[in-house]
């Protein structure tokens, strides 16, 4: 149990997704501007996340290791060079029946961040998500965990630069750096924040 | 498609008054993951480069058969095949970098250029500017990339594609490196800087102000 937790909060604050690993800055820097659209798309990659970690692992150990053909008579067939077109797969049909789903059920939250949700698909942080996942050969509970604890990692990064951008409109900046310059520059600084955390995990 | 669009300026536009990274805010992830050594930058922009032009040439070569609904699904499936191919090129014949790079070259699949590019431009023109077109944005996002790849090299060690630039003072030169330049921040503080400079040479680009200060209230756009 305990190394579920200690999982996850590696997951959340020292492999933060965009702040140590840059992974979804596009994303990350683009709707933070306003500090409830940064909410949406963290519950949005919370829950994208903690549910195609989890179904590519299945679908990666059921189809795609070598040797799972064997049953078919192919037992030297290695199909995990296909890794990357399923797991898209995967993670373009998850979103869409998130939206459908979400749709039906939830209407205010679909229109609260229905902009967002397609856009997930082509979001590299979940991409990532599943190929760590393959890399450091996780297992099905450890992959769920890994999932969620990037997602909520990545909800408060996002929130964080939202609140702190919405206070910025106000300050007097260099035209030049007004709007993508001062967010990387914020960024950096949050990134600096968060490396002490891996100052935490070498600790231990 | 009125008139023919003009080759020389769709590839060198992209370059620095359109560059993807600091304008269009596409390709960031990668962009700032692998810049911390020069080489990976430079195997990264090749690879991307090619996706990019392979990429932009076959979707506009069957755009016209493509149905608007499933046309996202349809491009990344084309993309991540490309995408595998050069992961495999990678693993045989540059295993050190491959491994340096870890999940960041099957990252091109999602890396929002390649996607925005085919999305907004090779999907209504026909090959040879769709074409012409990714090949002007990959050299923008590879000029991005080297110049950060090459400061933080310089900075973080000292060495420019492995090789000792500056004299270390552990081996009785003057150059104490700055190890904070191989770490997260100081990419985010490079871009940053570089989006400055950019915005304070081109004033266009610099984005409006949210809020006017001392007469209007209204924020505006």
């Amino acid at each position: 149990m305990s190394e579920l937790w200690h999982l996850f909060l590696s997951a959340a604050f020292v492999d933060n997704m965009p702040l140590t690993l840059f992974l979804g800055l596009c994303t990350f820097l683009a709707l933070s501007r306003r500090p409830e659209a940064a909410i949406g798309l963290g519950i949005a990659m919370t829950g994208v996340l903690g549910v195609t970690v989890p179904l590519n692992y299945l679908i990666y150990q059921a189809f795609l290791t070598p040797g799972t053909w064997a049953w078919a008579g192919l037992p030297d067939i290695d199909l995990s060079y296909l890794a990357l077109i399923a797991f898209i797969g995967v993670i373009a049909a998850s979103v869409q029946l998130l939206e459908m789903l979400l749709d039906r059920f939830f209407p205010a939250t679909h229109a609260a961040f229905g902009v967002f949700l397609p856009l997930l698909t082509v979001q590299c942080a979940i991409l990532a998500g599943s190929l760590f996942m393959v890399e450091r050969s996780y297992d099905f509970l450890q992959s769920a965990v890994f999932g969620l604890g990037s997602g909520v990692g990545f909800a408060i990064a996002v929130a964080m630069l939202g609140a702190i951008r919405t206070r910025l409109a106000y300050s007097d900046l260099p035209a030049s750096l007004r709007g993508l310059g001062i967010a990387f520059v914020l960024a950096g600084l949050m990134s600096l924040g968060f490396a002490a955390f891996s100052q935490m995990a070498a600790a231990q | 498609m009125a008139q023919p669009p003009n080759l020389w300026n769709t590839l060198t536009d992209p370059l620095i008054r359109q560059n993807p990274v600091t304008l269009q805010i596409l390709g960031l992830c990668s962009a700032l993951a692998v810049t911390t050594g020069l080489a990976t930058a430079l195997t990264m922009s090749i690879s991307l480069t090619v996706v990019l032009t392979l990429a932009a040439g076959v979707i506009s070569l069957i755009r016209r058969h493509i149905p608007d609904t499933i046309r996202l699904i349809l491009q990344i499936v084309i993309v991540a095949s490309l995408v595998i191919v050069i992961d495999q090129v990678l693993q045989a014949y540059f295993s050190e970098i491959s491994k340096a790079l870890s999940v960041y070259v099957g990252l091109i699949t999602t890396n929002c250029l390649v996607l925005g590019r085919t999305e907004a431009y090779a999907r209504h023109h026909t090959p040879l500017p769709a074409m012409v077109d990714a090949f002007g944005n990959g050299l923008g996002y590879s000029l991005v990339l080297m110049i950060v790849g090459g400061l933080r090299e310089l900075f973080g060690k000292g060495e420019l594609f492995g090789f000792q630039v500056l004299p270390l003072v552990d081996q009785g030169g003057w150059f104490t490196p700055l190890s904070l330049m191989l770490l997260a921040p100081s990419a985010f503080f490079l871009l940053g800087l570089l989006v400055w400079a950019v915005r304070a040479v081109l004033p266009e680009q610099a984005e409006a102000r949210e809020h006017t200060p001392p007469l209007s209230t209204e924020p505006a756009e």
